[in-house]
């Protein structure tokens, strides 16, 4: 299809505001007579309230009010469950435990909020913080996940019988079959531990309730405004419209944003009724670090069978994965690593089985990659042992697995987030490892430049990994498309925006349809007074389920305007186009009307109209998608390595995306370089260190390290469209992309630098210091 | 993550600061580029009830030559400031070479000479570079003044000489001597992280080629600045070979540090690091130093 605006590289819309700082932030609401909120946390990770004394904090100057669980009365209630665990599954144990808004009988995380204090300043409140007294009786904490489920260890939460939170079996075809035929069968031990989003904005809230209208205002930094806005209703008692949730310009969501329905989004809203004032809560970074939620940590036992010839016979995966201290997000999580540990390979026989582990750590929810970046760094990790063992190069393991694109769509068949067996929509694997391989000069590299540079002494090596990524999930979005009598375009969706250029990408999908220029059309997101049905940014799904609600929508006003225009024109439709912002009688171009007169024309103020007349050039549509469609890549890389400091430097970064028709190059590029860098984070620097108390060790950016400007590379993206079937744009997600195959892209280069020593890593996140450990066994053996 | 209640005074005379120091005591804080402090203060391991600010204070901001070759260096004087002086260049080519090796641009703009020595910090660079380069500090108070060492000044983690009245104003570096070459060397999980490991090394050579002084100095090795004593003996007296370098890297990174372990980095790998480092520093070092004859 040739397109005029959707596939160009335009220049995002909302750039300008916010690069001279001109864009609303939560923290930029203020309002009159507005107080601060600031929370006293535990700094235990699992301990029993014995008592609290808030007397002397109530007395501080300035401070208005402190509440703890007690005096939230019946109004204390444990958050709601988000995501239940599919119906569709068979025996799936899941036991449900929500986070709360104060702690009240017993502290289940470092960090989780005791007490609330109101003042007039966030000084003030963190003063009074440190006056309120707690009286603890510690307890032993729960960090260890197979200590966890040992018999006699302490528990979570009292009332279960152990802290298995969850335990979810799925099987297609007949592992042990398979394993009985194989050459090889490889079994390992692989870990994947704990980072944070570390998103640039923290959480925060503001809340404004108006008790003469009965009416509240909420400013949220979430990816979800319209499922928080239902929950507010249903707990504070009060009726759809007369709760507004607003989701502005936020700083990165990453997940943890989602929907959570956090202690601090039930209790702040709550306080400011309690007490007729506005109020705010910013999160500070402390904060985010213990109470923001987090992912990643899972325990793999593993076994692949192959053929000598490197054919995957079959998988097992027994695994744990630890949700924190609740599990409000039920099995989403590892729900995605059992959809994605098979990678874009044609796997007839798998096993996988979860047992989902409370800890007495922060919340487990999806981060960029929720569950999937775990699936792939395992199975590559195995073809990269299995094409070692049998002798097999590295690329032609992986050719000889992938899934042929005459299989699509592919009966995936393992049960996934959206609670039916996944089905991959599309694909064609090997031209985008093919792309990627050219882009970074395997063949050269190998032959010529490693050995090389091997001589000069420098440790270079190369890394080559597909993925592939379920995104595009339902149930749906809508959108609202009016042509304004200027002649400008209001489009409202109920998604929110974080960053992902939606004012500029939906703006081209709804330019394309109406002719009219780019910055013309004006994108609302994330307010429930201008749209308040649908659920939220996250699932890389923004594009995909709201990108054509907005272009159901748009396609509807067309037919709208062309119908109204054709009785003015006097001309038939067919013979109208839509080009600059006119309806034109194509080869009479002054035969024209603009769409602000037709808009005008559609709203008469006086006379009458045909019976049954809908006012305006308006429409509201929705999509919800029968299944997700299914992005794919492949990521290169060539990394040097010091064998002396463990210091690493990427020489070239490359990575081939296929995510369907790209709405805008430009954005496209963004979006792959921001999950990169994140993906460099897991595979590096990004770790949480919890010690046996449960105490995060590196609390701050001065000890948790994200790849900065320095850390990374150049990344050069090349991309192939394989349309998705599934949506009228063919369009799929790619908002987590760029994180899913770094970890394992890295544990490949590394190997490949460093192959005169006989290294096999097992784990991620990797780190200077866990190298010379992993290396230092193997230099001793060799003395 | 906001401070806690503080009263604030903003001098704009040395000697004005000193009466607030005098007055005050355990009590004050002194507030210069507050690229520490005030991380500190806002997650409040740190409460002073009175902070004491530099910034208004003109005249420690100087960067001035000595009638022996040496380099003055007045207290308030920004990191950036040091960073793009022509004499540092010319006079303290180690500082010179050090000075972007701090944290970020931005941290280099606030950060000052005399704030990152004062709050003795062993993995700051400054500290270890001026104990290598033997600077000397002036610390004043309203009792007068006195000169100390740089390797005198730092007594523990965190913790130096001054006492609660007195204020470090002014560094001076002595002249480098003939045939001397130095180098600053550090390993860090990103450029501008503190340094896993860090070593600063000054060495002289005599007339006949061979070692006179070898001075390494190694930061995040231990709660001060750590010297290798040990290392320079052995390097004494010789000539500056592959195999007398391996053994005086080996003999300071086994027996001349005492580095801990924390989340980024085992006692054992920055052991391991420090041997590495000591080697290429001597390296670089006695190579430059054959080259300034």
């Amino acid at each position: 299809m040739t397109t005029k605006f959707i596939g160009k590289r335009v220049k995002r819309n909302e750039d300008p505001r916010l690069l001279t700082g001109q864009a609303q932030f939560v923290d930029d609401v203020e309002i009159p007579g507005m107080l601060h909120a600031a929370f006293l946390r535990s700094d235990y990770a699992h301990a029993r309230l014995l008592s609290i004394d808030v007397s002397e904090a109530r007395k501080r100057a300035g401070v208005v009010a402190v509440f703890t669980a007690e005096d939230m009365g019946d109004d204390w209630q444990p958050g709601p469950p988000l995501v239940s665990p599919p119906p569709t599954v068979k025996d799936v144990i899941f036991h449900s435990r929500r986070q709360v808004p104060l702690v009240k009988d017993k502290v289940r995380h470092a960090g989780e909020a005791i007490a609330v204090v109101i003042a007039e300043s966030r000084y003030i409140a963190e003063d009074a913080v440190e006056d309120i007294l707690v009286e603890f009786e510690p307890l032993e904490a729960v960090i260890d996940l197979e200590k966890g489920l040992e018999a006699g260890s302490p528990l979570v939460h009292d009332d279960l019988e152990s802290n298995l939170a969850a335990h979810l079996f799925q099987k297609k075809g007949d592992y042990e079959a398979a394993r009985e035929k194989a050459d090889l069968v490889i079994a390992r031990r692989i870990v994947v531990d704990r980072g944070a989003a570390a998103a640039m904005e923290n959480r925060g809230i503001v809340t404004d309730w108006d008790k003469k209208s009965q009416h509240l205002t909420v400013w949220d930094t979430t990816q979800a405004p319209i499922p928080i806005r239902n929950g507010l209703v249903a707990r504070l008692g009060l009726s759809e419209h007369k709760v507004r949730v607003i989701a502005p310009f936020i700083g990165g969501g990453f997940g943890p944003k989602m929907m959570m329905f956090y202690p601090e989004e039930m209790l702040i809203p709550w306080v400011s009724m309690k007490l007729n004032r506005p109020i705010k809560w910013i999160e500070d970074r402390r904060e985010n670090f213990y109470a923001t939620t987090q992912e990643r940590g899972q325990i793999h036992d593993v076994e692949i069978a192959l053929s000598k010839d490197g054919h995957i016979l079959g998988l097992k995966d027994i695994f744990l994965h630890d949700t924190g201290a609740y599990d409000p997000y039920g099995l989403t999580t590892p729900l995605n690593t059992q959809c994605h540990v098979m990678g874009p390979y044609d796997i007839k026989n798998f096993t996988s089985e979860v047992s989902v582990v409370f800890t007495n750590k922060t919340l487990v929810t999806p981060v960029r990659g929720a569950g999937r970046p775990q699936g792939i760094y395992i199975i590559e990790r195995l073809l990269d042992i299995a094409a070692r063992e049998l002798g097999i190069d590295l690329i032609a393991i992986r050719k000889r697995n992938l899934i042929p694109p005459d299989a699509f769509p592919y009966e995936h068949e393992i049960i996934d987030q959206a609670f039916a067996p996944l089905v991959l929509d599309s694909g064609n694997y090997w031209p985008v490892m093919e792309k990627a391989l050219e882009m970074v000069g395997y063949d050269q590299f190998i032959e010529y430049e490693q050995p090389r540079l091997r001589a000069e002494g420098k440790y270079v090596g190369i890394g080559v990994i597909p993925f592939l990524e379920s995104t595009g999930v339902g149930p749906y979005e809508g959108a609202r498309v009016t042509v304004e009598a200027s002649g400008k375009i209001n489009v409202a969706t109920g998604i929110g925006t974080q960053g992902q250029g939606h004012f500029t990408s939906f703006a081209q999908i709804v330019a394309e349809q109406l002719g009219v220029a780019v910055c013309d059309v004006r994108i609302v997101t994330g307010d429930t007074a201008e749209f308040h049905w649908g659920t939220g940014t996250f699932a890389s799904r923004g594009a995909v389920v709201a990108g054509n609600a907005i272009h159901a929508s748009a396609s509807i006003v067309r037919q709208k305007v062309l119908k109204l225009a054709s009785k003015i024109l006097k001309t038939p439709e067919e013979e109208l186009e839509l080009e600059d912002g006119l309806v034109r009688v194509i080869d009479i171009p002054h035969k024209s009307i603009s769409l602000g007169e037709l808009a005008l024309l559609a709203n008469p103020l006086r006379g009458a109209v045909q019976p049954g007349t809908e006012p305006g050039l308006e429409a509201t549509a929705y999509f919800g998608p029968q299944y997700g469609a299914t992005a794919f890549g492949t990521h290169a890389m060539i990394l040097e390595i010091d064998p002396e400091t463990m210091m690493l430097e990427i020489k070239r970064y490359i990575t081939v995306e296929d995510c369907g028709t790209v709405l805008n190059p430009l954005i496209l590029e963004g979006q792959i370089h921001g999950g990169v860098s994140m993906g460099i984070g897991n595979a590096y620097y990004e770790k949480l260190h919890f010690d046996e108390n449960g105490q995060l060790l590196n609390a701050s950016f001065a000890d948790y390290l994200i790849p900065s400007a320095t850390e990374l590379p150049r990344i050069e993206v090349g991309h192939v469209e394989t349309q998705s079937p599934l949506n009228e744009l063919g369009a799929k997600g790619v908002g987590e992309a760029g994180t899913l195959p770094v970890p394992a892209l890295f544990a490949q280069a590394i190997e490949n630098a460093l192959n005169n020593r006989d290294l096999e890593i097992l784990e991620t996140p990797l780190s200077p210091n866990r190298l010379y450990e992993l290396l230092r066994p193997n230099e001793e053996k060799s003395r | 993550m906001k401070p806690a209640p503080f009263k604030y005074y903003a001098p704009t005379t040395v000697e004005e600061a000193l009466t607030h120091l005098a007055e005050h005591g355990y009590d004050a804080k002194v507030l210069a580029g507050g690229q520490s402090l005030i991380p500190m203060m806002n997650f409040r391991l740190v409460q002073p009830s009175v902070l004491v600010d530099l910034n208004n204070i003109s005249e420690l901001s100087f960067i001035n030559p000595d009638e022996n070759g040496g380099l003055r260096v007045g207290a308030m004087a920004r990191h950036h400031q040091v960073e793009v002086d022509p004499l540092v260049a010319i006079q303290a080519p180690l500082l010179h070479e050090t000075m972007p090796k701090i944290a970020t641009a931005q941290i280099r703009s606030r950060g000052t000479f005399g704030g990152s020595l004062s709050h003795a910090d062993p993995s700051a660079e400054l500290v270890s570079v001026n104990v290598a380069l033997d600077g000397r500090f002036r610390l004043r108070s309203q009792n007068g003044e006195r000169w100390v060492p740089a390797h005198e000044f730092f007594i523990g983690l965190f913790t130096t000489v001054l006492q609660p009245d007195e204020l470090l104003v002014e560094v001076a570096l002595p002249a480098m001597p003939v045939r001397s070459g130095w180098s600053l060397m550090e390993v860090a999980r990103r450029p501008h992280d503190f340094a896993l490991v860090g070593v600063a090394a000054v060495v002289t050579l005599d007339e006949n080629r061979l070692c006179q002084q070898a001075r390494m100095v190694f930061l995040s090795a231990g709660d001060v600045p750590m010297v290798a004593h040990r290392a320079a003996e052995l390097l004494k007296g010789q000539a500056p070979t592959r195999e007398s370098i391996r053994a005086a890297a080996e003999i300071a990174a086994s027996e001349d540090i005492d580095p801990g372990g924390d989340i980024h980095a085992t006692a054992e790998f920055r052991c391991h690091l420090a041997n590495v480092l000591a080697r290429r520093s001597l390296e670089q070092a006695f190579e430059r130093a054959a080259g300034n004859e």
